[in-house]
């Protein structure tokens, strides 16, 4: 018994020292710099949703207030409906057309994620064209080419004849990363074929631009402009090599110029206007944003085609979709604590990736949604007009951005494009093939940081992307 | 001391092992059997929807053949009678089985809303006017010579964009025609659209009825796909019920219910058109049906959760359910789900047809509200069986 005694003292003992020793060394481990953030995993604070499937992109903010969550529904509706030929039974669904290059909203935005570019053979559908000729119109928007209007459409209703075709393809350009690994760039051409309104003004300007994927953008709407312009430093006053600006543009019913964020080219001001631009342009419907057709004078059959109603598209549903498009949930991150992830991060911000894709941005006040309003958010994207290089110019200004110019787009929910969308194409026309490719192109203002990645070793070239793939 | 050491040591292994996660033997069982019942009455439903669409070819067959207002009428009645099974079979969507999987054909026999004016002609205003006033593929005989099963397949893709032009609602418009009332009472589409001689109305009687046709065979060939997948030796049904499938198909069966309830039939079918009031925003526009869709919907839900089908001809099919399953686990949740199951069924019962009508006012729109509430709810029910068995479900996610 006495043996067994002092046995236990001996187990007790041992016990309690180990256990100093270890909590001192947790004190220890606290001292030292972690790049892991407290809450990084949830991007869009109380609005960000655990969704890792196919529907991560799907879900409403969970923390709308009063019935959003019933107009969310509606909204998500006539988001995934086909828009029809007028004149129809359904009067509130038609009016498609005449000229369209989708039928709805989610045949680009599929599962309220990203398109991608046409296989070979195909027609693109989630890649529209935008086209433009010498000039500006007086608010400074581009000049419509004068018989093909500001949008290529390869698609139209019955008894209207189409624009034509587009064909794409690609020539790709070998590299080789600093350690000797080869690596191939596809740069695309396009071509307008079968045009069935005679020739194109041969000096007309084409901007490719695919479908983004949709959350978080009522928090991106909530950031304030006067928070834009603080960042913005158009002559690299810090002497930095950035120079981020903002692009000033029209808001249509305003009636007056306002900072523009949503769009490739951040053309867009608000939400309202992106949605109301996309009906018009992509599906052809009219809305009392934009009350005519893209018909140009050239265009008969699609002027004489049968309206679906003055406007086409019904306030009270423009309405509801732009409510669905404002308060899509961000879903939250994966892996961010994971010590390649981390690495990964460390690499970002050595490489400087952080002067435009912001990690952090505070919200300002937005009227619809107060739950969007103040709120810290980790959206990796600056909203200002960068000059990205020669490699990706489309060479089309729009409004003040110029042919070398485009919006920082937002990185948060690049992870999960392949699960919800099944590819891995990123950047303004979908060429690159993966987020790999899409570092290697950049460019301009990012040429130094694009350097810096090729000059890493190949681990932490993995370890920089598996963070870019936990956002 | 040591005696008394090993014995407890012994006792606490055996408590233990007692608490462990493995499942009771009888649970197993019955989700065999719940499993196992369910493909059998999947199958019994898919069967009546293809008779019930068999006999509607019948009719149409004698339409085409003998244009009068009599066979118009019957092929009306065989088509409203192929709708009551088809809508029970609902409840078996939203998991990726043969009715919606990659290339399952639920959009090529029930999406909506039809391009009309894409398949046949509709009533216009003649603004602007020109040659291409009602440009249909019907009325197109230049560029569009011969009208088949292929051809509709293929507008089916036209230009990578589903266009719907095929299926029920397609069958329903060349039956009934557009419903230009403001009130109540469906389409008014005359026979003689299908006289095939001096007296044809609206042109193109013959390609009209090779419209009809070829949509009739096609709604077949796909009913028949579904039958094959879901028979006794089908190759879906096989890998149902087997033994490494039975709790992934639990989950199925239980993702395809309650995301029914909440998030097609309450959210897609009647919130939208209740909160739009949009004219003609329901279904079964031409024929005015739609409160008989959302009925049998619900009722889709009931057969699934009871483990009990009525066929068309009166046989009751009648075995495990999830209701037994979620009983073992919960009772109390599963009175709480019957008492939804029972509530919601008979709320929607209590719509009053025409649905179109009926959310333009009071009571109506109360009687609608009141439904939407429950199979909302319904589905949050679901959802929380699901739990119940390991499963996450987000019933609003269709």
């Amino acid at each position: 018994m006495k043996i067994d005694t002092r046995f236990q003292i001996i187990i007790l003992t041992a016990l309690l020292f180990a256990l100093t020793v270890g909590l001192i060394s947790c004190e220890d481990h606290n001292e030292s710099f972690s790049w892991l953030e407290k809450g990084e995993e949830f991007p869009a604070g109380l609005a960000t949703v655990n969704d890792q499937s196919v529907n991560a992109f799907g879900n409403p903010a969970p923390n709308l207030t009063g019935d959003k969550d019933l107009i969310f529904v509606t909204g998500n509706s006539f988001f995934n409906r086909n828009w029809v030929t007028a004149p129809s039974s359904t009067e509130d669904l038609d009016g498609l057309g005449p000229m369209f290059i989708a039928r709805s909203c989610s045949s680009c935005h599929f599962k309220d994620g990203k398109g991608s570019p046409p296989l070979e053979g195909e027609q693109p559908v989630s890649l529209l064209f935008r086209l433009s000729t010498s000039g500006t119109s007086d608010n400074g928007a581009p000049v419509p080419e004068p018989v093909y209007g500001g949008q290529f459409a390869n698609n139209a209703i019955l008894g209207v004849a189409p624009e034509g075709k587009v064909k794409v393809s690609y020539t790709e350009m070998a590299g080789k990363f600093a350690d000797g690994e080869s690596y191939s760039l596809r740069k695309p051409t396009y071509e307008f074929t079968e045009l069935n309104y005679g020739d194109m003004d041969p000096a007309t300007m084409v901007s490719p631009r695919i479908a983004q994927h949709m959350i978080g953008l009522g928090f991106l709407e909530a950031v304030d402009d006067q928070t834009l312009l603080d960042m913005e430093d158009p002559n690299d006053v810090n002497e930095d090599g950035i120079s981020g600006r903002v692009n000033r543009v029209w808001n249509f019913e305003k009636n007056e110029a306002e900072i523009g964020r949503f769009g490739w080219k951040a053309n867009q001001p608000t939400l309202r206007q992106q949605v109301a631009g996309a009906f018009n342009g992509d599906i052809g419907m009219t809305s009392s944003v934009f009350p005519s057709e893209d018909c140009t004078s050239a265009q008969q059959d699609c002027q004489n085609a049968i309206s679906g109603g003055s406007p086409e598209l019904k306030e009270s549903i423009l309405k509801k979709v732009v409510l669905y498009s404002s308060t899509l949930a961000v879903p939250k991150r994966r892996g961010w604590d994971d010590d390649d992830v981390l690495r990964g991060k460390q690499l970002f911000f050595e490489a400087k990736c952080e002067a435009c894709h912001a990690p952090k941005l505070i919200t300002g006040n937005h009227p619809d949604f107060p739950e969007f309003s103040g709120v810290l958010i980790r959206p990796f994207t600056d909203l200002l007009l960068h000059d990205m290089g020669e490699g990706l110019a489309d060479s089309r200004p729009d409004y003040e951005a110029t042919g070398n110019e485009w919006r920082t787009p937002p990185l948060w929910g690049i992870g999960l494009i392949e699960t919800v969308n099944g590819h891995t194409n990123f950047l303004h026309d979908g060429r690159a093939r993966n987020l790999k490719e899409a570092i290697l192109w950049h460019g301009g203002e990012a040429q130094s940081a694009k350097e810096s990645f090729v000059n890493m070793n190949k681990k932490d070239r993995e370890s920089l992307i598996k963070f870019l793939n936990s956002l | 001391m040591r005696k008394i050491l090993s014995t407890t040591l012994i006792l606490l292994a055996l408590y233990a092992c007692d608490n462990n996660e493995s499942e009771k033997p009888d649970i197993t069982e019955k989700k065999k059997e719940v499993v196992e019942n369910y493909a059998k009455i999947v199958y019994a439903n898919y069967t009546d929807a293809y008779n019930t669409a068999e006999v509607l070819k019948d009719k149409i067959d004698d339409l085409i053949a003998n244009p009068s207002e009599e066979n118009l009428e019957a092929a009306k009645e065989a088509w409203l009678d192929a709708r009551e099974p088809y809508g029970q079979t609902e409840a078996f969507r939203f998991y990726g089985g043969p009715i919606d999987d990659e290339d399952g054909p639920e959009g090529q026999l029930n999406a909506w809303p039809l391009d009309e004016s894409y398949i046949d002609y509709v009533e216009g205003n003649a603004n602007g006017g020109g040659d291409n006033v009602n440009v249909n593929i019907i009325g197109d005989p230049d560029n569009f010579p011969t009208i088949d099963k292929e051809l509709i397949v293929s507008q089916n893709e036209n230009g990578g964009e589903t266009n719907i032009s095929s299926g029920y609602h397609a069958i329903e418009f060349l039956l009934w025609g557009q419903d230009k009332s403001t009130g109540p009472g469906g389409g008014e589409r005359p026979y003689t659209d299908y006289l095939n001689n001096q007296d044809c109305t609206n042109g193109n009687c013959d390609r009209r009825a090779e419209y009809l046709l070829a949509v009739t065979e096609l709604l077949l060939d796909d009913l028949q796909s579904l039958v094959d997948e879901w028979k006794p030796t089908g190759s879906y049904r096989t890998f149902f019920t087997s033994n490494a499938e039975i709790d992934n198909s639990l989950e199925k069966m239980l993702t395809g219910i309650g995301k029914l309830s909440k998030g097609e039939l309450a959210g897609e079918r009647m919130f939208v058109a209740w909160d739009e009031k949009s004219k003609e925003d329901e279904h079964s526009c031409f024929s005015d049906n739609t409160h008989r869709d959302i009925v049998n919907n619900a009722k889709g839900i009931y057969n699934v959760y009871t483990g009990s089908y009525t066929k068309t001809d009166g046989m009751k099919i009648d075995g495990a359910g999830i209701e037994d399953l979620v009983d073992l686990e919960n009772p109390d949740l599963n009175d709480e789900t019957l008492e939804l199951l029972n509530s919601s069924l008979a709320a929607v019962q209590a719509i009053q047809a025409p649905f179109d009508q009926e959310f333009l006012e009071e009571p109506g729109r109360t009687r609608i509200k009141t439904a939407i509430d429950l199979l909302r709810d319904l589905g949050d029910k679901i959802a929380e069986a699901s739990a119940e068995f390991g499963y996450t479900l987000d019933p609003s996610d269709v």
